[in-house]
């Protein structure tokens, strides 16, 4: 059997109420929220942080592919899988791939797991998939765009939901793209779109797909749906033959937006949070075509509900208004403001040696434990902070620690696209004390003693180098 | 091991006027300060046996200041220490003298840091020793990640905190106001600090020295010779440096309430100077006032006050120039600004023109011992040194 062993999300904090575009462009806007990625945050970040919520309990040797998915990785030459996975730690000898182009490549590296896993070439595949749109500002796209991320575990052993079936089709149509040249998606007549793109297309590969599934629209308890429309949604959803309202769920366009690539992954992930033993999940994914996927829930869902995962419903619980749009502008760098006081981050410029030199210390934040007085530290001290041992430590990964704020400030001196830069320091739970910044946070909330996570974040982008390092954040 | 006390004198000492100095170049300043230095000896260049340049940001080998000074092809060294660069010049220098292979040395530390064109110290560009992917903390933000750990640790609202702070800068600003060649010598109110925009929470634009061009040197000699370039030459009692091994930054044990180093180098200097009581028989110190929660926690490092008891000690002017023992009689850091390689010998100026009897409206009244507390680094991973002069050969 194989199919999904486990799941996760990531939904950024902040959230734009949609009134907030229209109110500064004078344009009729969307009613909900949409999702923002902090201006530290894009497509790779946010993937790590749906990979470490998938990944909670499982055997990190275990996994032996990652693939990405996201039409806005960082780089256009430079895998971004192969950095999630040195963050990650799994095992080197992964299958890392990239996968983009489309809408449907989140479902096109799922499929292309549930293939591996089934042909024998990999026991445990990672799927991550990310995106972070931009469209233009004052546009449609704008309002309804979301930021977000979701992680499954492909496998064959303690499968939560098989995947019975996959079927897909493709299409050569004009609907929404970028070329290599473009900042922000564009798109196609909206009306051309809906009659000769969803309408046709989505009926056409789903009546294909249960045909070949041997299976009918009854067979499903659930009908995932992911089409860049939301009002189109509803109505195909009717069409294909399910009840919009006990078959279908319409949370995230409301709530986070239109997350392009990764919705189809993060509405099964909302499904599977809610699905009972014996459910049967339909997942369609439009985008230069159309795949389909037949998924059966087994009775291993009830122990996978992990109480620490955050998934999808309770990461859009937790959140924090963006207050205004000017923010967003600000974080998108779509506007040019007043520069820092102080020397640019040019200053900055990190180099190749140097940053790989430090990857797993720094990308996996390991440090060391003192083998004489078990002092855990963070940078990695050969002769220890404690009792002076020279070179007789073992790594320790801060990663999954707990950690309290010692102590902070509010710096409003650093160049930093978002001042004011809150920098911290973390005591550890079982040792250890790490200088680092905080992210995600209200000045005012910040106390000594609050209860911290660690979160991947980008420091800053400096001559073609995207410097990823940790963060913290209050606990979410 | 053997002490340096009473083998060392300064016999003169120059210090140029600190601020924004547009129209000066690093050259102007070295020449100013060492020439008046030269002028207080009765000394000339050719006496100048080995020199030692103090410097940061303004030129990494000795040739910098070599060059304006010419004084011919004599020993001259560029040290870096951090912000105790100007401290670490003189011990150069002074120690030089106490091993007695030279009797006459130079110090001399200055900084061009407003040719940058923008406020704060100039960024630490990565190299070597350091990573990319760290917290971005700049000297502010970590002396504020002290603030908050001094106010947690004795319960101090925000609020308190800040008015106890804000009370240290009312004071190094009076005396800024009778300090000629201070950068600031206008005074301030305790309102003006509490609504200063922030720099870095919770300090505030006066809780936070300035940054300035300056220059200041020394010029040493062999105790027993002293008495004959001047009559009141003033003597080396203690000399001491302290470098932790950033253990602030690595361990739980340090509470961002209190610099290690100053205590340690505190220590160090009262017994080489032969101290016990510090709070007692020091007549008059300058210490490194970078941000005001940096004197504070000084106040309790150095023994001026008992732990914990600063706030006391603030509430009843026991610092304040007709204190019990007068702190930054000059103005401190407040007033001068930072020009990193100067403020050590900047410090020491002012000490050496206390204990002569020399410093005008801020003369501390029968002065015997004067301390200098000069820091680099940051709480939790810092450099301290501590000099302590007297103007008695005893």
């Amino acid at each position: 059997m194989v199919g999904i062993t486990s799941y996760g999300a990531y939904i950024p904090l902040y959230r734009l109420n949609r009134a907030e575009i229209g109110c500064a462009w004078d344009i009729p806007a969307a009613p909900g929220e949409k999702a923002v990625a902090n201006y530290d945050e894009d497509s790779l970040t946010m993937a790590v942080e749906a990979a470490r919520d998938c990944l909670k309990g499982i055997d990190l040797d275990s996994i032996d592919g990652l693939f990405f998915a996201s039409t806005t990785s960082p780089y256009k030459d430079k895998q971004t899988a192969a950095t999630i996975a040195m963050v990650l730690g799994v095992n080197r000898e992964s299958v890392t791939m990239d996968f983009g182009g489309s809408l449907r490549c989140g479902t096109n590296a799922l499929r292309a797991a549930v293939d591996a896993v089934r042909s024998g070439s990999a026991n445990n595949i990672l799927v991550v998939a990310s995106e972070m749109r931009l469209g233009y500002p004052a546009g449609a796209n704008e309002i309804g765009f979301g930021d977000g991320a979701a992680a499954v575990l492909v496998g064959s052993k303690a499968v939560i939901a098989e995947v019975e079936g996959s079927y897909s089709i493709y299409e050569e149509l004009q609907d929404f793209w970028r070329s290599d040249k473009d900042l922000f998606v564009r798109s196609a007549e909206d009306r051309f779109i809906v009659d000769e793109g969803y309408n046709k297309v989505i009926p056409t590969a789903v009546s294909g797909a249960l045909k070949t599934f041997n299976l009918t629209s009854k067979d499903f308890s659930t009908c995932v749906l992911y089409v860049p429309n939301r009002r189109q949604a509803g109505t195909l959803v009717k069409k294909l033959g399910f009840d919009p309202k006990t078959q279908s769920k319409d949370t995230l366009f409301a709530n986070v937006g239109d997350t392009g690539s990764a919705m189809p992954m993060m509405s099964l992930v909302e499904a599977l949070e809610e699905a009972i033993t014996g459910n049967r999940i339909m997942l369609v994914a439009y985008g230069n075509g159309c795949d389909v996927f037949s998924l059966r829930v087994t009775d291993v869902i009830e122990k996978a509900k992990v109480k620490d995962r955050k998934g999808v419903t309770r990461s859009i619980a937790s959140k924090k208004m963006l207050g205004n749009y000017n923010r967003y502008l600000r974080w998108r760098e779509l506007v040019t403001v007043q520069p820092p006081a102080r020397p640019a981050i040019e200053y900055r410029q990190p180099g190749p040696q140097a940053l790989w030199k430090e990857n797993e210390k720094e990308l996996r934040l390991r440090g060391t434990k003192c083998k004489n007085c078990g002092t855990p530290q963070y940078p990695p001290q050969r002769v220890c902070v404690n009792c002076r041992a020279k070179d007789n430590f073992e790594y320790y990964s801060f990663l999954d620690k707990k950690a309290k704020l010692f102590s902070f400030c509010h710096d409003h001196l650093m160049a930093t696209i978002d001042p004011p830069v809150t920098v911290t320091v973390l005591d550890f739970e079982g040792g250890g004390r790490m200088l680092i910044d905080m992210t995600d946070r209200d000045p005012a909330e910040c106390k000594v003693g609050m209860p911290i996570e660690l979160t991947f974040r980008k420091l800053y982008y400096v001559g073609g180098i995207y410097n990823y390092w940790w963060k913290c954040r209050p606990a979410r | 091991m053997k002490s340096i006390k009473d083998k060392v004198a300064i016999i003169g000492m120059g210090c140029v006027k600190f601020g924004e100095n547009w129209k000066q170049t690093i050259d102007d300043m070295i020449v100013d300060a060492v020439y008046e230095a030269y002028d207080d000896a009765g000394v000339g260049p050719d006496d100048i046996q080995a020199a030692w340049w103090g410097s940061v940001w303004s030129g990494e080998t000795a040739q910098i200041a070599a060059g304006p000074l010419k004084l011919g092809y004599i020993p001259f060294t560029h040290v870096e220490n951090a912000c105790a660069t100007g401290s670490e010049a003189l011990r150069g220098a002074c120690y030089a003298v106490a091993s007695g292979v030279v009797d006459i040395a130079l110090a001399v530390g200055a900084e061009k840091l407003k040719d940058t064109g923008f406020m704060g110290l100039p960024q630490v560009r990565p190299i070597a020793t350091w990573s990319y992917r760290v917290a971005s903390d700049t000297p502010p933000s970590e002396f504020a990640m002290m603030a908050t750990g001094y106010f947690a640790k004795h319960g101090l609202s925000v609020e308190e905190g800040k008015k106890l702070l804000a009370q240290i800068a009312v004071k190094n600003h009076h005396n800024g106001s009778l300090s000629p060649k201070a950068h600031f010598q206008r005074e301030i109110t305790l309102e003006m600090v509490m609504n200063a925009p922030i720099v870095a929470y919770p300090l505030g634009l006066f809780d936070c020295c300035g940054v300035s061009d300056g220059a200041a040197a020394a010029i040493v000699t062999r105790a027993d010779m002293a008495k004959k370039f001047r009559p009141d030459p003033i003597y080396i009692k203690a000399m001491t440096i302290c470098q932790g091994p950033r253990e602030g930054f690595l361990s739980q044990n340090y509470d961002f309430a209190h610099v290690e180093e100053t205590r340690r180098a505190a220590i160090a200097a009262y017994k080489e100077a032969g101290i016990q009581n510090p709070r007692e028989e020091i007549s008059c110190a300058e210490v490194h006032d970078c941000f005001t929660i940096t004197e504070l926690t000084i106040y309790e490092d150095m023994q001026f006050s008992n732990p914990g008891q600063a706030r006391d000690d603030i509430e009843v002017g026991t610092f304040t120039l007709n204190g019990k023992l007068p702190i930054n009689t000059d103005g401190g850091l407040k007033c001068f600004g930072h020009p990193v390689g100067a403020s050590g010998l900047r410090m020491m100026y002012e000490v050496y023109k206390q204990l002569q009897g020399k410093a005008d409206k801020r003369q501390v009244k029968d002065p015997r011992l004067g301390l200098t507390h000069n820091q680099g680094g940051a709480p939790g991973a810092a450099t301290v040194s501590v000099v302590i002069a007297g103007n008695d050969l005893h």
